[in-house]
């Protein structure tokens, strides 16, 4: 830290809505070339506190200095033009034009007439890009990179300004662990440039790889500031949620059932080859491997929602053919997707409507819904499961990651599934709700289900797992027992390293 | 959580208030520049309103389900059109000779046997084709208008009943008949999105396909279930009117699609489907209704009354978004 003026400071932010102080006196700051950690469960106030950052929200009190001059912000672009600079979780990119034109999108250069001048254009992104050292030019059209790569294209377009503080919000969310250490390079470079940079995750590894101070935010309060070195993850936990979260390995060993669930060799394309695993009822089988290993992929296919070439799949021993979810279901197959806003949840239903989706056929012999019979097993899960909600009239989109979550699981419990499906159980989750979800999984294999989960976290698959499936490039690498296993032997499993015996 | 429900009550009671508006207005407007010296609001004006409101509103009725399930069908005009010149021909053909009046069950039966059948074919194309409704509709208005011009040239095609037209213009209980079959359209249609297990996976259908389909939704036989309908709503809109006028035009029933997605958008129903109502679209119909007539009312002609309605359908979709627009944000972008 050459200079120690901070790029960005923020002095007693305080912004509430109706019912809620969202932040509550909130100060912190990010000194050129530092990586600055803010952490907090969701609804602590990140996301707040970055629309006051982006001008979206005007601050109830408090102020905010870019090098140490006031600044008021009106909008993202006025943000920009301060040199405070985001790098969003979801990418906001035109797949359909070039990577130039994304670079400069609002701001092209022009020449006389407005007509727009290409070749400044290109030359100046293609100079960008240089410093950024990736593998495409300013030409090649967005829609054809992958997510690493587009998010290069918001990085290069946080570099048209003079940045003087970037920040990055969760920007590790769907990249593989190649594609993070580019980035984490991108963000050295930064730091070398004097850049300040702050650094949004839920992810403790990263965290304490390569920031230099970390802040804690928890119910909109500034819970403190530590330097990373004089930390560590127990305690930063603790800040966020006052608590601890225990990730200890799976001890527990009870009576397993028969096997309720065996695929033998079966192969989908060039997705997976050759996979066979069993799962018995009591047993929490996980699966791991980086992004694109295959493994939601074989959830999918189990679920009928994609056909295999080869291979069989069996249920109680029985040879079955899954033809699409409605199979699925009847055979006792059931699937929480990775995408839970987007696959698991009608949205703007209510908490029991979209509880009974599957089964609002089942619960009646005739063609009209059974309200009654519906509220009551609405009501019996969300005691069971421990659901917050002020009623089933809520609608879904309200509820918090972990309650949506909880319904989800909630709507294939109620059917009493052979096999339940997880994939990825806590993605975009608190660390409260998290430790709810673990023990939930944990329970319902004791209660004798089969439960797989899938899961891009090894504390979390090595804390719910009784066997851990190992995946690289389509391939399930190695099953290992929660005897064996360990996070070393994991990692390279998950590489593609081979392994001595 | 308070003021959810006070803007759902908003929302949905915004139509009904802007019903009153328009009464209100035209019932004061109509002082000065009525050309009847009749009131506005006088009873039979609006016994008459009723009425003209149900070949429209029936049809609606049938959108707003196709819409919340996420579709939309732009052939209802001309399956208005064939349906009528199924209903009036068929009582001349020779299988039905010499029966009489006992010929209309059998041109009634028809006729919305025939709205099912054409309403069936745009499903099963969008169904088992995965082509968009949109398009699909816009191909199947295009051809079934072309059925009616093949029928029988750029003539009309009439044949009237007197006991139809009785029937038609009779009155029960002051309400004429187009009006209750409009209103018991309406009844049927609520209760059905309202209590059957269709009506609710109608809804999670055009709210998250995926999230349907993930739960074992089968997404095909409810788009047909609703095509089907809409089909058949379309026909017996045309089997009431055309059992009155006894002539079908071949032109008949043009931009009635344009008409029916405004009452329903007019209503609340989302363009992108999962939300809308049965009770809202009457709300739209009835607006738009009372406008085209409250206009006329006070000397406006055609082409006035469709611009103030194309304005009034903007301002309030605007509206719409800014009740529906979550915060200030996307107010800045």
């Amino acid at each position: 830290m050459i200079n120690s003026t901070p790029a960005l400071r923020l002095e007693g932010i305080v912004k509430t809505f109706p019912g809620v102080r969202a932040l509550d006196g909130v100060s912190f700051d990010v000194v050129p070339g530092e990586v600055h950690a803010l952490m907090g469960e969701n609804g602590a106030g990140k996301s707040t506190l970055m629309k006051v950052l982006g001008g979206l929200y005007q601050p109830d009190d408090g102020k905010i200095f870019v090098e140490e001059k006031p600044a008021t912000m009106h909008s993202p672009l006025h943000s920009k033009a301060l040199g405070v600079v985001f790098i969003h979780q979801e990418l906001s990119l035109a797949e359909e034009l070039s990577v130039a034109e994304n670079v400069y999108l609002g701001e092209l250069p022009r020449k006389a007439f407005g007509l727009v001048d290409w070749e400044q254009l290109y030359s100046k992104t293609d100079e960008i890009l240089g410093k950024l050292n990736v593998g495409f030019n300013a030409r090649t059209r967005v829609g054809d990179l992958s997510i690493a790569n587009q998010q290069m294209v918001e990085i290069a377009r946080a570099l048209t300004v003079d940045a003087k503080a970037v920040i990055f919000d969760e920007p590790t969310a769907s990249l593989t662990d190649a594609e993070k250490l580019v980035l984490f390079d991108v963000i050295a470079d930064l730091q070398k440039q004097g850049v300040g940079v702050i650094y949004i995750s839920h992810r403790m590894e990263e965290i304490f790889k390569i920031t230099d101070r970390i802040t804690v935010l928890r119910d909109g309060q500034y819970q403190g500031t530590v330097a990373t070195k004089q930390t560590d993850e127990e305690s930063v936990t603790q800040m966020m949620i006052g608590r601890k979260l225990d990730l200890t390995r799976n001890a527990s060993h009870h009576e397993l059932g028969d096997v309720a669930l065996e695929v033998k060799d079966l192969s989908c394309g060039d997705l997976y080859q050759n996979v066979s695993f069993s799962v018995r009822r009591g047993e929490v089988l996980g699966f791991y491997g980086l992004v694109g290993a295959g493994r939601t992929e074989i959830a999918e296919t189990l679920f009928g929602l994609r056909q295999p070439n080869r291979g069989s799949i069996h249920v109680d021993g029985k040879e079955v053919r899954v033809g699409s979810p409605a199979d699925a279901i009847q055979m006792g197959i059931s699937l929480v997707p990775e995408d839970r806003k987007g696959q698991g949840l009608v949205l703007g239903m209510n908490c029991r409507d979209n509880m009974t989706l599957p089964q609002v056929d089942d619960l009646t012999a005739g063609p009209f819904v059974a309200n009654g019979a519906e509220v009551a097993l609405f009501d019996q899960y969300r005691d069971r499961l421990d659901i917050r909600t002020p009623g089933w009239k809520q609608t879904v989109g309200n509820l918090s990651g972990g309650n949506q979550q909880k319904i989800v699981i909630g709507k294939w419990l109620s059917m009493h599934p052979n096999v339940l499906i997880v994939d990825e159980p806590t993605r975009g989750i608190d660390v409260g709700s998290k430790s709810e979800i673990h023990k939930l999984i944990r329970e319902l294999a004791a209660a004798g289900y089969a439960v797989i989960v899938i899961s891009s976290e090894m504390p979390e698959v090595l804390h719910v797992s009784d066997r851990i499936a190992a995946m690289f490039s389509g391939e399930i690498v190695r099953t290992f027992t929660s005897d064996e296993v360990t996070e070393d032997n994991l990692i390279q499993a998950i590489s593609g390293i081979k392994q001595k015996d | 959580m308070k003021s959810e429900q006070s803007k759902k009550l908003l929302k949905s009671g915004a139509i009904w208030l802007f019903i009153l508006v328009e009464l209100v207005f035209f019932s004061v407007a109509g002082e000065y520049f009525a050309l009847s010296d009749k009131a506005f609001m006088d009873v039979d004006n609006m016994l008459l309103l009723l009425k003209q409101s149900a070949p429209i509103g029936i049809i609606a009725v049938g959108m707003t389900l196709i819409m919340v399930n996420g579709n939309i069908d732009l052939s209802v005009g001309a399956i208005f059109a064939i349906a009528g010149i199924v209903l009036l021909d068929s009582m001349s053909w020779p299988i039905f000779a010499g029966m009489g009046d006992g010929v209309i069950p059998f041109a009634w039966g028809l006729a919305l046997l025939t709205g099912a059948t054409l309403g069936a074919i745009n499903g099963l194309i969008v169904w088992k084709t995965g082509v968009d409704a949109f398009i699909v509709t816009l191909g199947s208005m295009l051809g079934y208008r072309g059925l009616v011009f093949m029928f029988n040239g750029e003539n009309p095609t009439s044949n009237l009943n007197w006991t139809l037209v009785d029937f038609a213009e009779a009155q029960f209980l002051g309400l004429h008949t187009a009006t209750w079959f409009f209103l018991a359209v309406v009844a049927v249609v609520w209760w059905l999105t309202r209590y059957t297990i269709h009506g609710r996976n109608a809804y999670a259908i055009g709210d998250n396909r995926d999230a349907a389909v993930n739960a074992g939704i089968r997404v095909g036989p409810h788009m047909l279930i609703n095509f089907v309908l809409i089909g058949v709503l379309a026909a017996l809109s045309a089997v009431v009117f055309y059992s009155e006028s006894g002539s079908v035009n071949p032109n008949d029933g043009q931009l009635y699609e344009l008409w029916v997605i405004t009452a329903v958008v007019l209503g609340g129903t989302k363009l992108t489907g999962g939300a809308g109502s049965i009770i809202g679209t009457l709300g739209g119909v009835l607006a738009i209704q009372l406008l085209r007539k409250g206009l006329g009312y006070i000397g406006a002609d055609t082409s006035t009354v469709n611009l103030v309605i194309g304005l009034i359908l903007i301002v309030v979709l605007f509206i719409d978004r800014q009740l529906n627009t979550k915060g200030k944000e996307a107010l800045n972008v």
